[in-house]
């Protein structure tokens, strides 16, 4: 059993996100392991370790610092990692992210050999990039179940659970495929301070696009599908107004809605 | 004019509102085609409805592999009419399946893809919220055909007439698209209120609730409301998952979200930042949540939500 987990390196959730002046996201502040991520590593290290053998490849395409992500992951009892960095692709947007995710893939089942399923979390933190995964699989010609619940993975076929607003459905799915997990799947583990020290001897592969035999022409800015025409920082909300209930604030709301004809 | 083709979300011909809102923005940027994906009767149940909001064409597929398959199939679909009819663009609803199957449709035509739009122009400039809606961004697709999914309740719906020719179309999914199975569906019970991400009115509870919902729901029943919950009530079990508002829930914008004992953390207001009147009650005038509130009352949420609902009843 052989798994690729994709790990994201994104701003810091709780932190101010801000664009730079070329209107691309600031990567370079403070930033981490997406937390969704967390959740595709520790269903990846769990399905491998129920298999009973097997690895687990994280795998990320990010600046410099988003070797962390892979790191994290590392920690977290990942076997290998795998980060993709060049600079020409800053800039990229959904389907060329999705193209060297792809190529990136293509180079590890070269490198290493077949891999039965890849690992991804929900939406990614920044939200511009939804559609990743599913662009991904199709690029690389896989099936895809997102949106897991549960995940079992029962010799060649992986069986999914999704949960919907009316109803949950059953997937199945044969391998090899592509799932994205939900927060609602595992709880993650922290990295121990064994893990921590296991890490630091695990092997991380650097790639840049002519190692994923990527053109350049293909990513970056210049070959985005999508063009960003103008960016404005939300005016802060207007003060709104605040009353404190002493003993009519039930009524008084009431009273505000009905006045904005919302009741 | 030229067409855009809008896949069409229904149970079983009951057309939902959503893409009744993706014909209205249709309509502006040019003749709306509904993609219609069921049985020939319930296209023909449908019909109607979408010609009324401008839909020129119905064009029906009814291979039962559409939708015994995940995504696959429905993006093959896609793509192969952006072929056939040459469309100015795409709309499908950014719900996740939209979102996927106009992912992977994309990702299949060459094309470049906008999500979670909350505008589109009749030059098909797309307008997307971000970072919890701390930014406004306007964008464009510049390579292959446009395909924009539109978040739900973010354009109303206008009736428009349009002549709604039903088409059957002939498409079978090839093998390759049939591999995510769907084996199962197990139903949940109905709670009888409107659907989160589609409903006018959002009253959602947080850990303030203390595991008791009743106030919380029967405020929401008052006024005819969706219920949502924050993840810390989700994560005590209080609430389904189905119905988390925020960043790994739901996103909603409805005209009014009224936050119930919910703290307003920032993964929380990513899923309602974009509501048209936020309303608060929090027992704590220091939660950030007042912050976004247009309208918010400090006081305990056992009290206040209860007369509220006694007023509302009283109003009737
Ligand atoms: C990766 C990630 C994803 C997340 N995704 C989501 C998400 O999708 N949605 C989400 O909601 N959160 C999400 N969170 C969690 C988020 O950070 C907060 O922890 C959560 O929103 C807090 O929920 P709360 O406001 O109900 O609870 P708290 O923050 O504990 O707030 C409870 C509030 O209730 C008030 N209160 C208490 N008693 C009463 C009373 N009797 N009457 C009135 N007010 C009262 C308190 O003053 C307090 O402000 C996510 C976190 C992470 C890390």
């Amino acid at each position: 059993m052989r798994i690729i987990a994709f790990v994201k390196y994104v701003p810091d959730a709780a932190g101010d996100r801000s664009f730079e002046d070329d209107n691309t996201v600031d990567r370079e502040s403070d930033g981490l392991l997406s937390e969704l991520d967390e959740y595709a590593v520790e269903e990846a290290l769990q399905i491998v370790s129920q298999a009973g053998d097997g690895e687990v490849i994280a795998l990320t395409v990010g600046p410099e610092d988003a070797e962390d992500a892979v790191r994290k992951a590392l920690q977290m009892g990942a076997h290998k990692g795998v980060h993709v960095y060049d600079e020409d692709i800053e800039g990229s947007d959904a389907l060329s992210t999705s193209k060297v995710l792809a190529a990136a893939v293509r180079k590890v089942i070269e490198d290493e050999g077949d891999v039965d399923l890849i690992l991804t979390g929900l939406a990614s933190t920044d939200a511009l990039m939804s559609v990743v995964p599913v662009q991904v699989a199709e690029l690389l010609g896989l099936p895809a179940a997102t949106q897991a619940s549960d995940v079992e993975v029962n010799g060649s076929t992986v069986r999914v659970r999704r949960d919907g607003d009316t109803a949950s459905q059953y997937i199945e799915v044969a391998l090899p495929a592509l799932v994205s997990v939900t927060d609602q799947i595992n709880e993650p583990r922290y990295p121990s301070f064994k893990g921590i020290m296991a890490a630091k001897k695990k092997p991380l592969e650097d790639y840049d696009l002519e190692d994923i035999d990527l053109d350049a022409a293909e990513v970056g800015e210049d070959a985005a599908y999508t063009e960003v025409i103008d960016i404005t920082a939300r005016p802060p909300r207007q003060a709104g107004e605040i009353v404190a209930d002493e003993g009519e604030g039930g009524q008084q709301l009431v009273d505000w809605l009905a006045s904005k004809k919302l009741v | 004019m030229s067409e855009i083709l809008v896949l069409i979300d229904h149970a079983d011909g009951s057309v939902d509102k959503s893409s009744l809102e993706l014909l209205t923005a249709a309509k502006s940027a040019g003749t709306p085609v509904a993609v219609f994906v069921g049985t020939a009767e319930a296209a023909q149940q449908a019909a109607p409805t979408l010609a009324e909001y401008g839909a020129e064409r119905v064009l029906v597929a009814s291979d039962p592999a559409l939708t015994e398959y995940l995504v696959a199939p429905k993006a093959e679909l896609l793509a192969s009419l952006v072929e056939s009819q040459q469309p100015a663009a795409v709309f499908v609803s950014a719900s996740p399946e939209g979102r996927e199957v106009a992912g992977r449709a994309a990702a299949k035509t060459d094309s470049g893809i906008i999500t979670d739009a909350v505008d589109v122009t009749p030059d098909l400039v797309a307008t997307q919220s971000v970072f919890a809606g701390g930014y406004t961004i306007t964008g464009k697709v510049v390579k292959g055909t446009p395909f924009i999914a539109i978040k739900p309740n973010s354009i109303s719906a206008e009736p428009s007439q349009g002549a709604g020719s039903v088409e059957e179309i002939s498409f079978s999914p090839s093998d390759a698209a049939k591999t995510a199975r769907i084996v199962s569906v197990e139903e949940k019970p109905a709670s009888g209120r409107p659907n989160l991400t589609e409903a006018a009115i959002v009253v959602s509870g947080g850990r303030g609730t203390n595991g008791d919902f009743a106030p919380v729901e029967a405020f929401a029943d008052a006024v005819g409301a969706a219920v949502g919950a924050s993840r810390a009530a989700v994560d005590a079990g209080w609430y389904p998952h189905a119905n988390q508002v925020g960043q790994t829930g739901k996103t909603v914008s409805p005209q009014l979200y009224v936050a119930a004992g919910i703290s307003g953390a920032i993964q929380h207001r990513a899923g309602m930042q974009t509501s048209k009147n936020i309303v608060a009650v929090n027992k704590d005038d220091e939660a950030p949540i007042f912050e976004l509130a247009d309208y918010g009352v400090v006081g305990d949420l056992f009290a206040v939500l209860p007369q509220a609902t006694d007023a509302v009843n009283a109003r009737r």
